[in-house]
């Protein structure tokens, strides 16, 4: 059992990242021509408008939402003048309304991208797996929020799963804090790994391409040959 | 002052038949693959008409090109910050939709050979290239094609709307025109503005604008950007793609596929001097009708000394030089003043020009005072106000004087030539009435209907000597070629849009470019 613990909650994170970090540096080494935002707004428009507005707009909240909840200690936040009681109410109503979004937004999405004919014909497996198993995951980071934190209110993901989270970064994670987590919980974090170690192969790393650097620049750019010598 | 060069292009409108072969050579040259089925990068639309895609000049609609906010250029379809901070990035309200261009086709020709006995003969029907199903064909690439269906979509030409009087499209005064169309390799780019990953740029050896393929991350501001909507989206590589020009056959001084392949002899391509330094400053004058003239003043005339040393100083070479003093271009559109822009409305400086033209007005008074009295097409000209407003709206946003002086020009030089073939009388002070002189008129004559070759296409070879290192400029410019070794579409390893389409939809295999290639060439000679 405790070699099993070990390996998920220990070694797989550990593979997750690592495809994650050295999958992106070979992909963007060897594969740039097929790095893109891969939209299909092209062929479909209208469920497109909604899916993607909600999906994005939700999932940006959410992620910054994580981070907050998962990067930063509840002595930290302490600190900051956030009790528990203030973070508990951010954490389901503000955190509830997003994840709402991003779920419809990606209910209407994967819907779109299986039931439209030519959008589902220019979807490559890849595109399906990865809008399957995100709405997978989105749903049950709902479910946890919602229904298990309801349920069990005496669980307190920020003394558990955050402290086995960022002791993840300083290589000294221990496996025995997760064992009593909610399965809902368990299942939102492995698959939501999973994706990392998928996200380098996916069209997942359009993220990394968002165009800062446009609002800076000037608008006619010019292209000479340079000479090679 | 910062010198530039451009190659650039005139049409004449005049002498165009609208057989479509410079857009089947250009299809067949570069847009025959998967995933450009639906692209043209020259199309020749009937006008009036809504043309390809649906309304394309319909800026309210696609926000193409740039406007003028407050005395300043911005782009139509709103600032940099707006495009990544209002969610646009995440769906693009002003982006065309594959239906507006066509869903492209093909036929299952096999079962006219392959089908049993059936009662009646079999018919090849129309399979989408995108899904494979049959489909009821509701419109194409040339729906409107020599009118058709004026009567129901001419009236919906943005270019007709912008006339005041109402517009019958009955037969007898019916007029039309054949506008072909490529991507404009404007001086002001709003493509190039638009695209937030720096993909598309602006060459500064020749002007040429290009999309590089592997820096494009398919965001799709492009296509809104561009108001002639000549930047597609490639629905299998989801990359953009557009006209190149056909930068190879530019450089070693080749005229492109279009303009080698037409049969009317109506393209000329020549080089023009430009002063990149006022390009913003000319895009940004305040009245859209004095566009036109303010981009010809941008021009430099290749024949001031002291501008040619500069132009040698910031680096443009000797036969450059010489091929800007013999650029046809810079003969019709600047010396003659009888080409226009196509546009110039959209400040984005377009360098393909339109040669206005006078044939459907001539018809029209065919027979009439005007042939036995030549000095009498001038109120003919004036008599057919419509026409005259609509090419106005297309070519120097409404202003009839300058598209009807390039027409008396015109005609002046059809009667002093036919009075000179047939040997009679002309009174050449009728040419100083409109300011020409004899030698400007057989100059004129020359290029526009005897077109040779030779003073059709002056064009400049690209010295790239030392300047680049092809192996590594592989995939730097235009497309990407078979077997980048890249994965992520279903083919795994080739580049799906890579190879020319398949001709079969409901075929069992799809064959790779590559395969298709291999079996149909034989040391380099197309076999069927």
């Amino acid at each position: 059992m405790e070699t099993v613990d070990k390996f998920i909650w220990v070694v797989f994170p550990y593979i997750c990242m690592a495809i994650f970090i050295f999958g992106h540096i070979y992909r963007y080494r060897v594969d740039k021509f097929h790095w893109t935002a891969k939209s299909s707004e092209f062929i479909e428009k209208k469920q497109l408008m909604f899916g993607s507005l909600l999906f994005h707009l939700g999932i940006i909240p959410v992620i910054f939402g994580h981070i907050g909840g998962l990067a930063v200690p509840v002595s930290w936040m302490n600190a900051m003048g956030v009790n528990d009681h203030l973070y508990h109410i951010g954490a389901i109503y503000i955190g509830g309304f997003f994840g709402f979004m991003t779920l419809f937004g990606m209910i209407i999405l994967t819907f779109r991208r299986f039931s439209i004919s030519s959008v589902r014909k220019l979807s490559s497996f890849s595109d399906l797996a990865v809008n399957s198993l995100l709405l997978f995951i989105v749903f049950m980071g709902m479910y946890a929020t919602l229904v298990t934190n309801a349920v069990q209110p005496d669980f307190d993901y920020r003394l558990t799963v955050s402290v086995w989270f960022r002791d993840l970064f300083f290589f000294n994670a221990n496996p025995e804090i997760m064992a009593n987590v909610p399965l809902s919980f368990k299942i939102h974090i492995l698959t939501g790994f999973a994706i990392f170690a998928f996200w380098p192969f996916t069209r997942l790393v359009h993220v990394w391409s968002v165009p800062l650097n446009y609002v800076g620049r000037s608008y006619i750019l010019y292209r000479r040959h340079k000479p090679t010598n | 002052m910062k010198i530039k060069a451009q190659v650039a292009m005139v049409m004449n409108l005049d002498k165009c038949i609208g057989c479509h072969t410079c857009s089947v050579t250009c299809k067949t040259t570069w847009t025959n693959r998967k995933g450009a089925e639906y692209m043209w990068f020259n199309n020749v639309e009937t006008k009036p008409g809504i043309g390809y895609p649906k309304r394309w000049e319909d800026q309210e609609l696609y926000k193409g090109g740039w406007q003028l906010r407050k005395g300043k250029l911005e782009l139509k379809s709103g600032n940099k910050l707006s495009k990544i901070a209002l969610g646009k990035i995440f769906y693009n309200p002003d982006m065309p939709e594959m239906k507006d261009y066509y869903e492209p086709w093909t036929y299952n020709y096999e079962h006219l050979t392959n089908a049993g006995e059936l009662e009646h003969s079999p018919v090849a029907r129309a399979h989408s290239l995108i899904t494979g199903k049959k489909m009821d064909l509701e419109w194409g690439p040339n729906w409107e094609d020599d009118l058709a269906g004026a009567h129901i979509t001419g009236p919906l030409d943005p270019n007709i709307q912008k006339i005041e009087e109402e517009i019958k499209f009955n037969f007898d005064k019916a007029f039309m025109v054949y506008l072909p169309r490529l991507c404009e390799h404007c001086l002001n780019p709003s493509c190039v503005a638009s695209c937030p990953s720096g993909a598309i740029y602006k060459r500064e050896e020749d002007g040429i604008v290009l999309v590089d393929q592997e820096a494009c991350r398919g965001w799709r501001y492009c296509m809104t950007g561009c108001p002639y909507k000549k930047v597609y989206f490639n629905w299998q590589t989801n990359k953009a793609e557009k006209c190149t020009f056909c930068f190879p056959r530019i450089e070693a001084g080749l005229p492109t596929v279009c303009s080698e392949t037409c049969t009317g002899r109506i393209r000329y391509l020549g080089v023009l001097l430009y002063d990149a330094d006022r390009v913003l400053e000319v895009a940004s004058t305040p009245d859209e009708k004095d566009l036109y003239k303010a981009q010809c003043d941008l021009f430099i005339d290749p024949f001031d000394p002291e501008m040619m040393a500069l132009a040698r100083k910031d680096g443009i070479s000797e036969d450059w030089i010489e091929a800007a003093q013999n650029s046809p271009v810079y003969k019709l559109a600047i010396e003659h003043k009888l080409a226009f822009p196509l546009h110039p409305e959209y400040r984005t400086l377009p360098m393909v020009w339109y040669v206005p033209p006078l044939s459907p007005i001539m018809n029209y008074f065919e027979g009439k005072d005007s042939i036995k009295n030549p000095d009498m097409i001038f109120p003919a000209i004036e008599e057919m106000r419509t026409p005259i407003q609509y090419l106005a709206n297309m070519l120097t946003a409404g202003d009839t004087e300058t598209v009807k002086h390039s027409l008396q020009r015109m005609a002046m030089m059809r009667s002093y030539m036919r009075a000179k073939t047939t040997g009679k009388e002309f009174d050449e002070s009728r040419l100083e009435r409109i300011g020409m002189t004899a030698h400007q008129t057989e100059q004129m004559y020359r290029l526009l209907a005897i077109a040779k070759y030779e003073d059709r296409f002056v064009i400049p070879s690209t010295h790239r000597e030392g300047r680049v290192n092809p192996y590594r400029a592989q995939g730097m410019e235009g497309f990407d070629t078979e077997g980048m070794g890249g994965w992520g579409t279903d083919s795994g390893g080739s580049c799906d849009g890579c190879g020319p389409a398949s001709p079969s939809p409901t075929g069992t295999a799809t064959k790779t470019g590559k395969e298709i290639y291999e079996e149909n060439f034989y040391g380099g000679i197309w076999r069927d």
